[in-house]
């Protein structure tokens, strides 16, 4: 028997349904913490994310260099997933972050880590902002998130796909041409105010420059060598990317109002951490988005007594959610929901039911 | 003005120094700001992106980041300064006499 798939579009039926049952612009359970405590944990600095940035462009040179030195022999291949993970994966969450504005306390310091990070990451800086203000908002609401990574049931070609951005990545660059002839595809129209059409255009412009560069480059020197540094890392390098991404929603519920119910935060060690800027601690940066990334293993100490509890690492993530998505295959309403502790609020399953009283932040 | 156009809010020392509390009067929201130089300031409470208290952001400096979305805005002038804040806050007068705080609601 078929199952049925609903309409993930943002232009389909399901953002009307979704208004319909108040969860649109609603109001989120948020786990209580004294406002002075949030106050200092929201206090942003320069130096972590200087330091952070100092060394992952090292990283980059100093692997990169490794890589051109190794090829045309087999070390090629390690050495370019190297280079490739360096490249893809911190891009992604310095573009994340630095998008939320909170890497830096610099105002110009994350603008500019945010649009080279856009560019390493293939994703256009303005149209992305937007989609990720909406992403905040309604947070995997059907119809209305332009960032849920797998509908229900999933699509195993699409997944294994992103595995090399093989799907999401010629779709991005088929909408910087569209940008490049002033052209907004009808899903981004959802989410892009017309004031910023402009900067979008002006951005792809630049990109396509860009990569048109590189590609005269390959011509120029008979190989393909310059893009394997520069824009095909974002497609090798992919794999880590997908798999934290992976699991900062997927197999938890859709169409809730708490954070705890469809975000999932996972314990990962320094170099993971690193890479991804401690967005392994999802449910606290959905919950509390002006907490800057290195704050929030604090913020995550905080609350958790009104969280369930983290993942043990990874791999036992990853193992819950694809074990999630293969019950989807047959039951899309399939959700994981995990056991909160006896010190915790109970869940807000039902939006049209009073918020259990966690509420605003305490006053100290 | 009257006496009358100013409405009592809060006591100063109810707001920390940078920090930001929310007054509701009748059915409108207010964000009340005391910045680091112990000057106080006001606006609508609710950001004008989304429906989100303001309250519950950061104040750096003379701007507020409203917590959803990461928006800033002066508070001395209402300017938005940061997307997704596009659209301008109102501002409202402040005063403060005698420890207490005192907004002016047009």
């Amino acid at each position: 028997m078929a199952v049925k798939r609903r309409d993930y579009s943002l232009t389909g039926p399901e953002g009307k349904r979704a208004m319909e049952k108040g969860l649109v612009s609603a109001e989120w359970y948020t786990c209580p913490i004294p406002r002075a405590r949030l106050k200092a944990l929201m206090k942003r600095k320069n130096g972590p994310a200087i330091r952070d940035t100092l060394i992952w462009f090292g990283a980059l040179l100093a692997s990169g260099y490794l890589a051109y030195l190794s090829w045309g022999t087999w070390w090629a291949v390690p050495a370019f997933a190297l280079y490739g993970i360096l490249y893809a994966t911190p891009a992604d969450s310095r573009w994340h972050e630095c998008g939320h504005g909170t890497a830096f306390r610099t105002p110009w310091m994350n603008e500019v880590l945010y649009q080279i990070a856009s560019f390493m990451a293939i994703r256009s800086a303005t149209p992305w902002r937007w989609s990720h203000s909406r992403h905040h908002t309604d947070t995997i609401i059907v119809g209305r998130d332009p960032e849920i990574v797998a509908e229900r049931p999933p699509i195993w070609r699409i997944i294994g796909m992103e595995l090399f951005h093989l799907y999401g990545g010629p779709r991005e660059i088929v909408r910087f041409v569209l940008h490049c002839i002033g052209k907004v595809d009808a899903e981004e129209k959802e989410y892009i105010p017309v004031s910023e059409y402009k900067k979008t255009f002006r951005e792809a412009r630049i990109y396509l420059l860009i990569m048109i560069g590189v590609v005269a480059a390959c011509v120029y020197a008979g190989s393909v060598l310059p893009a394997m540094f520069i824009i095909l890392p974002s497609f090798y390098g992919f794999f880590i990317v997908l798999l934290f991404g992976m699991t900062q929603h997927l197999g938890l519920k859709e169409d809730v109002l708490d954070h705890r119910l469809n975000s999932r935060t996972i314990y990962m060690n320094p170099v993971l951490r690193f890479l991804y800027w401690n967005m392994n601690y999802h449910v606290e940066h959905h919950m509390f988005p002006m907490v800057p990334y290195h704050a929030l293993p604090k913020l995550h100490e905080e609350i958790k007594a009104d969280c369930p509890a983290a993942n043990p690492g990874l791999w036992s993530a990853l193992k819950e959610v694809f074990g999630a998505l293969r019950k989807q295959k047959e039951d899309p309403a399939y959700a994981l929901i995990r056991p909160l502790p006896s010190t915790a609020r109970p869940y807000w399953f039902d939006s049209s039911a009073a918020k259990p009283d966690g509420g605003a932040n305490v006053t100290a | 003005m009257t006496a009358e156009d100013w409405i009592e809010a809060c006591a100063a020392a109810d707001i920390d120094d940078e920090d930001v509390i929310r007054f509701d009067h009748g059915d409108r929201t207010f964000a009340i700001y005391r910045n680091a130089k112990n000057q106080y300031f006001a606006t609508d409470g609710f950001c004008t992106h989304e429906r989100v208290h303001l309250a519950n952001g950061l104040v750096m400096g003379n701007l507020i980041e409203c917590p959803k979305h990461n928006g800033r805005f002066d508070i001395t002038t209402g300017e938005a300064k940061r997307a997704p804040a596009c659209e301008k806050l109102n501002t409202y007068p402040v005063k403060v006499e005698a420890g207490k705080v005192y907004i002016r609601i047009d």
